[in-house]
């Protein structure tokens, strides 16, 4: 270590590994990972959403898992929840939808409307 | 790709509560449910919540998972991060509210403290020294370099920092005289020997934030002009010591410790100095000969070490919370260390808060809180819904806080004032049912075992004050006791050498000034108003109340009671050693103590 600039490179890279514990305040989306939601490939649809988001180099927005939503026939579902909007819930989310709604939605802010299954009453 | 992170304190009190074992079986699932490389398992130092150990955090969410066993560890894993049910059932419940926590932000406990000494432990792995630059680590040290040492010890006397270690001395100033010492070479030394019976913030940053303490001694050796530091820590510290000396490892192989520390020509190295259980040798004099390989006992000041100190140099001496406040300092700038804190004790205090409150662990706040706030706020108030009684601070050479000064904002000076100390932080909290002649006696006995026997009042007065309370709390209290405990104590005072003789009579002083009236029952009386010296309490059986089941006369050790079934009992009072057997056995509350 011979300099700041050094200090600041490894500064910036284990910000990125520590991104997760960060506080993620302008949005977050949920996977459900019910038994039917996994079994319809839930898991796929989330690594697929940290991918994307990561690609993007989006870090304010969460990743978190619930239960099943009760819409079995549509999983995987999503919700999208981005603060100030209402939220949206995606279905049939396989990885290219997933990185699809990344894209549009969380990064372009317009909602995909092909996957939306359900718009939170404004 | 990593999807979550699981940080599991790694305190010394959650590892005493099984933090291993129940991170042996997060990792044993993930395996079974083949996602471990999705998540993450990282130790932390410890979290602050110790009564809620071992705790256990899912990132992103915050969730926080507190008494996790090694049977429920699992369910974190197969119900949380594989199917995304929250379990319920590890969740805080609030007591006043009984409103389930989800994360941290949601437990007053943690909402209500100011996080600056403590901003890193429980939040990094303190093995990772990646994790503390990401964190702005060694970024103050290189800012200092970039000053003149003149104003980084300019910044530090215009933040008003004053030791955290109990006598409140303004930092800046103990800096200053040490760089303006004549004398090569310098030391820069850390006293890392916490002593007080009930606090353990230095162990926590010792070892859950390690490199800010090694940081802070470079910039203290940089501002002095010193090239070599001692870490002194009490061998009773293992863990410390090991994660200390894991820092010391990595910051040379980066470079922050060494020849040519950022490609500057300041040269700085620390050495680990282990103590051996002393508690006089957290006296800086002592610890300084404790290093030179001396027997630990003080000497006379001056000269102050910043003039002659080890090996009769110039010697800056620090404790570890006060280092720990030191890169933030530098970073941020004195008026954001002034910004929280009252005007004469600015920035925050670490207590360990303890005895009888609900929340029990490490509590950072800003210097003037409350009392109230810290035990009932923060604490979450008195278990068992019994009274608050006071508050003992600064353990064995401190006193109490009554219930009269629940309001007044605690800082150096306002505890000073009603014959108390801050201390190193330690707050035990006692309830109604505490003896505070009982209480007293308990600290000065451990003064009168600590003593290291240099100066005699010290060494031969606390042994007769403590004869006297032996006296005192068996009913063997004669007239004038209080007025010669007072006497003796303020001799012991003023003629010891160092610190630990001049304050070991605090405890009985401060007792004697706010619960007269408690001594005076012990010695006019004869009775312990708490109901806690066993010499002075009487068992009776209350005839109305007695069914003659016998059970008491059965249990009694000594055959005291007598009478026959189904009537009267009766103890004999000649005989009665007053061991409480009777009084726990009966189910009639037929037994009196008072």
């Amino acid at each position: 270590m011979k300099s700041l600039e050094e200090l600041k490179r490894i500064k910036e890279q284990t910000l990125r590994e520590m991104d997760l514990r960060q506080a993620k305040e302008r949005g977050k989306v949920v996977v459900a990972m019910g038994t039917c939601g996994i079994a319809a490939g839930a898991k796929d649809a989330l690594m697929a959403i940290i991918d994307e988001l990561e690609k993007a180099d989006i870090h304010d927005v969460k990743v978190v898992q619930s239960g099943c939503m009760g819409l079995c026939d549509k999983e995987p579902t999503v919700e999208v929840a981005m603060k100030g909007q209402p939220a949206v819930i995606y279905g049939d989310v396989n990885d290219t939808n997933a990185r699809r709604i990344v894209r549009e939605h969380v990064q372009g802010g317009n909602v995909v409307a092909d996957l939306v299954i359900k718009r939170e009453n404004i | 790709m990593i999807r979550n992170q699981l940080l599991v304190c790694a305190g010394g009190a959650c590892i005493t509560s099984g933090e291993k074992s129940v991170k042996d079986v997060l990792v044993d699932e993930l395996k079974k449910n083949g996602i471990e490389d999705e998540v993450q398992v990282i130790e932390t130092g410890c979290m602050g919540a110790c009564d809620l150990g071992p705790i256990v955090v899912v990132y992103p969410e915050g969730t926080f998972y507190q008494k996790v066993t090694v049977k429920n560890a699992g369910l974190i894993v197969n119900e949380h991060l594989v199917k995304g049910r929250t379990v319920g059932e590890l969740l805080y419940t609030e007591p006043t509210s009984e409103m389930k926590a989800q994360t941290s932000g949601d437990i007053p406990f943690y909402t209500r403290q100011v996080k600056r000494v403590l901003r890193n432990c429980g939040v990094i792995d303190p093995l990772s020294i990646e994790e503390y630059i990401a964190r702005d680590g060694y970024f103050a040290l290189g800012k200092a370099l970039e000053m003149t040492p003149d104003d980084v010890i300019r910044v530090l006397t215009d933040s008003g920092l004053r030791g955290r270690g109990g006598a409140g001395f303004p930092t800046g100033l103990k800096w200053k005289a040490t760089r303006e010492a004549k004398g090569s070479p310098k030391y820069v030394v850390c006293n890392g020997d916490e002593g007080d019976p009930g606090a353990f913030m230095d162990r926590s940053v010792l070892e859950g934030d390690p490199h800010s303490i090694i940081e802070a001694m470079a910039i203290a050796g940089y501002a002095i002009g010193a090239e070599k530091g001692y870490m002194y820590v009490r061998a009773e510290y293992p863990l410390a010591i090991e994660r200390f000396e894991y820092a010391i490892g990595k910051a040379r192989e980066y470079g922050f410790l060494g020849r040519g520390i950022l490609g500057t020509g300041f040269n700085f190295d620390i050495e680990i100095r282990i103590g051996a259980g002393a508690f006089v040798c957290g006296e800086e004099t002592a610890l300084l000969r404790s290093i030179e390989g001396k027997r630990g006992t003080p000497s006379i000041k001056p000269p102050f070490p910043a003039q002659a100190g080890l090996w009769a140099k110039p010697t800056l001496i620090n404790n570890v919370e006060t280092y720990a406040n030191i890169p933030q300092i530098i970073t941020n700038g004195a008026e954001w260390f002034r910004s929280v804190g009252s005007a004469k004790s600015p920035g925050t205090k670490v207590f360990a808060l303890a005895g009888n409150v609900q929340n029990t662990g490490l509590v950072e706040v800003p210097m003037g809180t409350t009392l109230r706030e810290l035990v009932f706020d923060i604490g979450g108030g008195i278990p068992g819904g019994k009274k608050f009684k006071a508050a003992q601070t600064g353990g064995p050479s401190g006193g109490v806080i009554t219930a009269d000064y629940l309001d007044m904002p605690i800082d150096f000076d306002t505890l000073k004032e009603i014959g108390t100390i801050m201390g190193s932080g330690g707050l035990i909290v006692l309830d109604e049912s505490t003896c505070m002649v009982d209480i007293a006696k308990f600290y000065l006995g451990f003064t009168v075992d600590e003593s290291c026997g240099k100066c005699t009042p010290c060494r031969e007065g606390t042994l007769q004050m403590y004869h006297m309370m032996e006296r005192i709390c068996d009913g063997k209290g004669r007239d004038g006791d209080i007025e010669k405990l007072s006497k003796l104590a303020n001799v012991i005072k003023d003629t010891s050498l160092c610190g630990l003789g001049q304050s070991a009579p605090n405890p009985v002083l401060s007792t004697i000034r706010f619960y007269e009236d408690e001594y005076r029952a012990h010695i006019y009386e004869k009775k312990c108003p708490s109901h806690v010296c066993k010499h002075l309490l009487t068992y009776s059986i209350m005839p109305e109340k007695c069914v003659g089941c016998t059970a008491c006369a059965r249990q009694c050790p000594v055959d005291a009671i007598t009478g026959e079934v189904k009537k009267t009992h009766v103890i004999d009072q000649s005989k009665c050693i007053k061991c409480g057997s009777c009084y726990e056995i009966c189910r009639f509350s037929a037994i009196r103590k008072e």
